[in-house]
């Protein structure tokens, strides 16, 4: 049985985290993310987890990924300046193959730009933030209760790929009150990484069966010794600088995601089916485009919403196979053109691809996203 | 015992290890073992292997992790102490010793030392202390004393030097103590110590960097250095009988400061348990 609450976005997500398993929360307080951690230090005590407030944001990533070494599903929140801090070990993380949930609720930038206001120029950032190549996941949820429902698949993805991933909020839905009506949590699917080593190759802890991805991990501190580093290393956890080795190993980390991007990717569509324009869009602007496309349709005008849930990797399958119906596509989001480059890259020469977006902290409204599909037609893009 | 050691509580595979001749950083590494099988052997305690975690964090003294057979995690420049945090709190039965270097814990990892020791977290660092940045090739780090020569400080080092150990004292840890490499058994015991101290503990531990820091400041070989130590680091009870104005060049080995305050997770652990019991009522 279900009930019906009156809930904001960020405390959706400790909820959601509470609900998908996490007993861990290390962060430092940042606008405008900082009810994620208010709500941890409340509620993590009372499940029997542990609440710690850090010295600041390097740390906080480096004491999320030494609890989960130690065997719990741990989560850290901040915003654009702390998301900065924690590129380094989000790298270690990929690395060295530890499981967390990094939640960015993004505002507006650069630097500490305008504290309070709405942005979602992290996007990139969440792909290339850390320094060499690296797999990445990262989610977006466009409500509250996708907030819940998207922060439990994110600890999921994290344990079952044995990655980092990036839970990329912005300030419209962390800041936004909905009733929701969460589901029971016996209806809940929560994934657990696999907590002893693969059999063969002498148990070694980072030894991965032929045409399988992802290690084992068994905690420390449960009977299997074992070294982890951020060195390239060998299926033994041990440093190495044999280049053959480190190539198989960054690939391999590579491959855990682009092997596995069916399983990965998700999108939310809305009226596509006889769509002639997408508007592509993620988190929070999908309230905007909703309203935007409702209207549109009662005009007569067909649009549509196409909306990646999972933003990294960008669900580029899911788009090519609506390009045949598309005469164009409009781009909307709160930055100054970073998914953009993604929607281009995959439509080519084929479609044009036209852009709405915003830097001043404001929020862009339907009657915006509507003003631009009138321009669009006047100057006959895609025709 | 010395080849059972290696035998027992090394990754004998990876042997030898990386480090220069002369490094002063087997020498602590060894102590580090001894100090942990004297735990784990001694009848009266109950130290399981399985429940100790070494953290490092980069360097030259970073490897050692590596090279002892237990759970060793080598993190991030400046970020061990902060990974251990997260291991300790998440499972305070584990005990966690984290080995670093000067400019590991004092410089990029200042912060997070004096943080743990400020909150009384039951972590045991040890500071591998050369004066000087190893791995990068002898750039000054937060302890190379002022005037001493670096790569660059090529004048001389104008920077005024941390004492790591009054750092943390400072900083407000229960167990704040100095060991050298000359003086093995002291030091050994004192990080026997350190890990027997429930709360957070830091030994700072003078190495030895003939290649970099001794060759730039002209201070001879591994030797050379090694009888500095002797003559200028001296164990408690003689520190304490000596005059007064002979103590003028010399350093203390052992404890400089000690406090029964609350452990963090223990303190912690209480939140919980209140938490659970409002939830009954
Ligand atoms: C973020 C970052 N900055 C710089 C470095 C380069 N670096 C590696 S080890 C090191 C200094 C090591 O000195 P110390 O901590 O005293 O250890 P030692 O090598 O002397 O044992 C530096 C600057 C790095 N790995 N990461």
């Amino acid at each position: 049985m279900s009930k019906a609450v009156l809930m904001q976005g960020n405390e959706a997500a400790v909820e959601g985290a509470i609900a998908a398993g996490m007993r861990f929360f290390a962060g430092y307080p940042i606008t405008p993310s900082t009810e994620i951690a208010e709500g941890s230090a409340a509620r993590l005590p009372q499940e029997g987890g542990k609440f710690i407030q850090m010295e600041d944001e390097l740390a906080s990533i480096a004491a999320v990924l030494g609890a989960s070494a130690a065997g719990m599903k741990a989560m850290t929140a901040t915003s654009g300046p702390g998301f900065s801090l924690m590129q380094e070990n989000l790298g270690y993380g990929a690395m060295a193959e530890i499981p967390c949930v990094i939640v960015d609720v993004q505002r507006a930038g650069p630097s500490t730009g305008l504290a309070t206001s709405p942005a979602q120029a992290d996007y990139m950032q969440a792909k290339w933030g850390t320094h060499g190549d690296h797999p990445v996941i990262a989610i977006s949820p466009s409500s509250v209760l996708e907030t819940y429902m998207l922060i439990i698949r994110a600890f999921n993805l994290a344990e079952k790929y044995r990655t980092p991933v990036i839970f990329l909020m912005d300030e419209i839905v962390g800041h936004m009150r909905e009733g929701v009506e969460l589901p029971n949590p016996n209806d809940l699917i929560i994934n657990r990484r696999k907590m002893s080593f693969h059999d063969g190759a002498n148990k070694q802890c980072y030894y991965v069966p032929e045409g399988q991805y992802v290690p084992a991990m068994k905690p420390f501190g449960q009977g299997e010794r074992y070294n982890i580093t951020g060195n390239a290393h060998d299926e033994s956890g041990f440093p190495t600088n044999s280049n053959e080795i480190a190539g198989k190993l960054v690939g391999r980390l590579l491959d855990k995601v682009e092997k596995n991007v069916d399983d990965i990717t998700r999108v939310d569509e809305y009226a596509m089916d006889d769509a002639e324009t997408a508007i592509v869009c993620f988190g929070g602007t999908a309230r905007a485009v909703m309203s935007a496309v409702l209207e549109a349709r009662t005009a007569g005008k067909k649009v549509g919403m196409f909306r990646p849930v999972t933003v990294w990797p960008f669900p580029e399958k899911q788009l090519r196979a609506r390009l045949p119906q598309l005469k164009n596509i409009l781009m909307v989001e709160h930055n100054h053109g970073q998914m953009l480059l993604e929607v281009q890259r995959v439509a080519g020469r084929e479609k044009p691809v036209c852009f709405l977006g915003r830097i001043d902290g404001t929020v862009i409204s339907p009657q915006d996203i509507l003003a631009k599909l009138s321009e669009m037609e006047e100057n006959h893009h895609g025709e | 015992m010395a080849s059972d050691l290696v035998h027992l509580y090394m990754r004998i595979d990876h042997l030898p290890q990386m480090w220069c001749p002369g490094c002063g950083n087997g020498v602590i590494m060894r102590d580090v073992a001894v100090a942990i099988q004297e735990l784990i052997e001694d009848p009266e305690l109950d130290f399981n292997r399985e429940d100790f975690v070494i953290v490092s964090g980069i360097g030259c003294s970073s490897r050692a992790a590596g090279y002892l057979d237990f759970n060793s995690i080598h993190t991030t420049h400046g970020r061990a102490i902060a990974f251990a945090t997260g291991i300790k709190f998440a499972n305070p039965k584990l005990h966690v010793v984290v080995l670093t270097g000067d400019g590991d814990c004092s410089a990029i990892g200042g912060n997070h030392l004096i943080h743990a020791a400020r909150r009384n977290m039951g972590l045991t660092v040890i500071a591998f202390n050369n004066d000087i940045y190893g791995m990068t090739g002898g750039q000054y780090s937060p302890t190379t004393p002022n005037g001493d020569k670096a790569t660059t400080a090529p004048y001389g080092n104008v920077d005024r030097p941390f004492d790591i150990a009054n750092l943390a004292t400072g900083a407000g840890a229960s167990f704040a103590a100095r060991g050298d490499i000359y003086h093995a058994r002291e030091t050994i015991d004192i990080i026997k110590q350190a890990i027997l101290h429930k709360g957070f503990s830091l030994v700072d531990v003078y190495s030895v960097c003939p290649t970099y820091y001794g060759r730039k400041n002209k201070k001879g070989d591994a030797v050379e250095m090694l009888k500095w130590q002797k003559e200028h680091l001296v164990p408690t009870a003689r520190y304490y009988s000596m005059p007064e104005s002979e103590r003028a060049d010399k350093k203390l080995i052992g404890i400089l400061s000690y406090n029964d305050y609350p452990e963090y997770t223990d303190e912690y652990a209480k939140v919980i348990e209140s938490c659970r019991k409002k939830d009954k009522k």
